[in-house]
């Protein structure tokens, strides 16, 4: 008996979705009065400190590639050592293909994208949204080992002062028939998925050089940047920036929606947000109807005031 | 080419607390899959190769399976089922995969209902293949194939052997609108309908609830976004 939860440093620290993972595998673990290991398939000095959110131990190893294949093997592996039954990965591109293939490997159910907790009235039953944000269902996992990856917020994060026991594992990782020829990563940027506030451009913007507007608000924010699906297909911007249903979804604190008409593939992408914010010269526009803000007005008068107005608070 | 038969994007769903009311509402290929079958066609039409259209689905899927065969399907299989799981989704095309000679099993992302996304990871597990998700940008050459995928905050150009499972994403090819010659032919295409395997589902989806609605929209001055601040600060308290 043991929960795991899988971490992913950025910088030589965890992710803060990876903290959110121990925590979550923590709360888990404490209703079936056991502990919870973090997992990490890189050495850090800074892993002691998952102690702070309920890890009481921490499996390191220094894996060079961290493919999918190589986060579901390595975990299969703790959860043989440690006789592990739940498995928490923070929901992403890599950590859910590895969710899916460690599932099979052993022989578990997957709850995907839990939003919360799980609920333990009849079981272990995950909450997610399904139908692209229309609804929420609870998906109720019945077999003996579990697979949960959680979605940003699915937990609060508190702190303690407890530190976790570090041990480094010994692992040997398969060769990857999939070969990488080429990496193009953003660099400082903040990733979208990971940003508590995203800043978003829409067709409303006109031209791929009037972006600075939406830099310069997202700089101020500290925000990431995102766009609707048509300034992407007209590759004003980058398709890793495309918000929506068939890009990516994301569920920051706040959303500022410019020059975006709210289209329900958009919506769909942006609905877990949970405060919106929507600037628009139309006043019809169907995007106002899921805002809890909006100004109408000319995004060009209105994003840099409100840029200024921000920078003087 | 796996396909996934959902309501469209666009519909209105209604829901009791045990499901989505599905009766009346139009349903459609998934859109992650649209990109996949347009992309499969594409590979199909340069490598002279065949293209199967897998389903797992009941009857009612059966215009989502012609309209694929239409866009250039040479046959297809429906495995007569309700997909009410993903590893029994994954399962039952491992076992289509199995009986067949495929080199390349192609799916979107993730299907547009209960956008769990690990079909094609389960069915890779299943059948000891590598998986490319979510591939953006796929070309064949000669046994192997060069595909752009996504990472988390970039992408990457990666190379496979076949065969091998790609769950797809836009923009790896246009969506593509079936003609009325595609259509005629559609009509006489082989489609196979075969009983499903058995498996112990591992869960079960329930207790649906709608979100709560967003209270109004407050309108904020465009010459007032000192307010706006504030509102955002105090009152959303997100900044």
């Amino acid at each position: 008996m043991a929960v795991l939860a899988y971490i992913e440093l950025d910088n030589g620290s965890p992710k803060k979705t990876s903290l959110e993972a121990v925590a979550y595998a923590s709360k888990v673990a404490e209703q079936f009065g056991t502990e919870a290991i973090a997992v990490s398939g890189s050495v850090s000095d800074d892993l002691s400190k998952l102690g702070n959110y309920g890890a009481s131990k921490v499996l390191q190893t220094s894996l060079t590639e961290i493919s999918a294949s190589t986060i579901a093997n390595l975990l299969n592996k703790v959860v043989e050592i440690t006789n592990a039954d739940t498995v928490i990965l923070p929901k992403g591109i890599t950590t859910d293909l590895a969710a899916a293939l460690l599932t099979v490997k052993i022989d578990a159910s997957i709850g995907t994208n839990a939003i919360e907790l799980p609920n333990f009235d009849n079981g272990f039953a995950i909450k997610k949204g399904v139908f692209s944000g229309k609804a929420f269902a609870e998906v109720t996992l019945t077999n003996a080992k579990k697979v949960v990856t959680i979605k940003k917020n699915a937990v609060e994060l508190q702190a303690t002062d407890s530190e976790a026991i570090v041990d480094t594992l010994d692992f040997s990782p398969e060769t990857s028939r999939i070969t990488v020829k080429e990496v193009q990563k953003q660099e400082g940027d903040l990733l979208l998925t990971d940003a508590d506030i995203v800043v978003a451009g829409g067709r409303g913007l006109k031209s791929a050089d009037n972006w600075n507007i939406v830099e310069d608000l997202a700089e101020t924010l500290h925000a990431a940047t995102g766009c609707s699906k048509p300034v992407s297909d007209m590759d004003w911007r980058p398709h890793h920036e495309h918000v929506g249903q068939t890009g990516i979804n994301v569920a920051p604190n706040l959303y500022v929606a410019i020059g975006i008409s709210g289209a329900i593939q958009h919506l769909a992408g942006v609905s877990s947000s949970k405060t919106i914010l929507v600037i628009n010269k139309d006043a019809e526009a169907a995007f106002f109807k899921s805002a809890d803000y909006g100004v109408i007005g000319d995004a060009f008068e209105v994003v840099p005031k409100l840029n200024e107005a921000l920078k003087n608070a | 080419m796996c396909i996934s038969h959902v309501p469209d994007t666009n519909a209105k769903l209604n829901f009791t607390s045990d499901a989505p009311e599905l009766n009346g509402v139009s349903c459609v290929i998934g859109p992650y899959d649209d990109f996949a079958l347009a992309r499969a066609v594409e590979i199909k039409t340069q490598t002279k190769g065949k293209l199967t259209i897998l389903n797992v689905g009941d009857k009612s899927t059966e215009p989502s399976i012609r309209k694929a065969l239409a866009i250039g399907g040479d046959d297809a299989i429906r495995v007569d089922a309700q997909p009410t799981d993903s590893f029994f989704v994954a399962k039952q095309i491992a076992e289509v995969a199995k009986n067949g000679d495929y080199d390349l099993i192609l799916m979107g992302r993730e299907s547009s209902d209960y956008n769990g996304g690990v079909v094609h990871g389960m069915v890779a597990s299943l059948l000891g293949l590598p998986c490319v998700v979510p591939c953006t940008k796929l070309d064949v050459e000669g046994d192997k194939a060069v595909m752009q995928r996504e990472i988390d905050g970039g992408k990457e150009v990666v190379e496979a052997q076949f065969p091998f499972i790609a769950g797809c994403q836009e923009p790896i090819a246009e969506w593509k609108i079936p003609n009325m010659r595609g259509i005629m032919m559609a009509r006489r295409k082989p489609l196979k309908v075969v009983a499903p395997v058995e498996v112990d589902l591992p869960t079960q989806t329930g207790n649906y609830s709608t979100p709560p609605a967003r209270s109004a929209c407050q309108i904020v001055d465009a010459d007032n976004l000192g307010e706006l601040v504030r509102l955002l600060k105090e009152e959303a308290k997100v900044l």
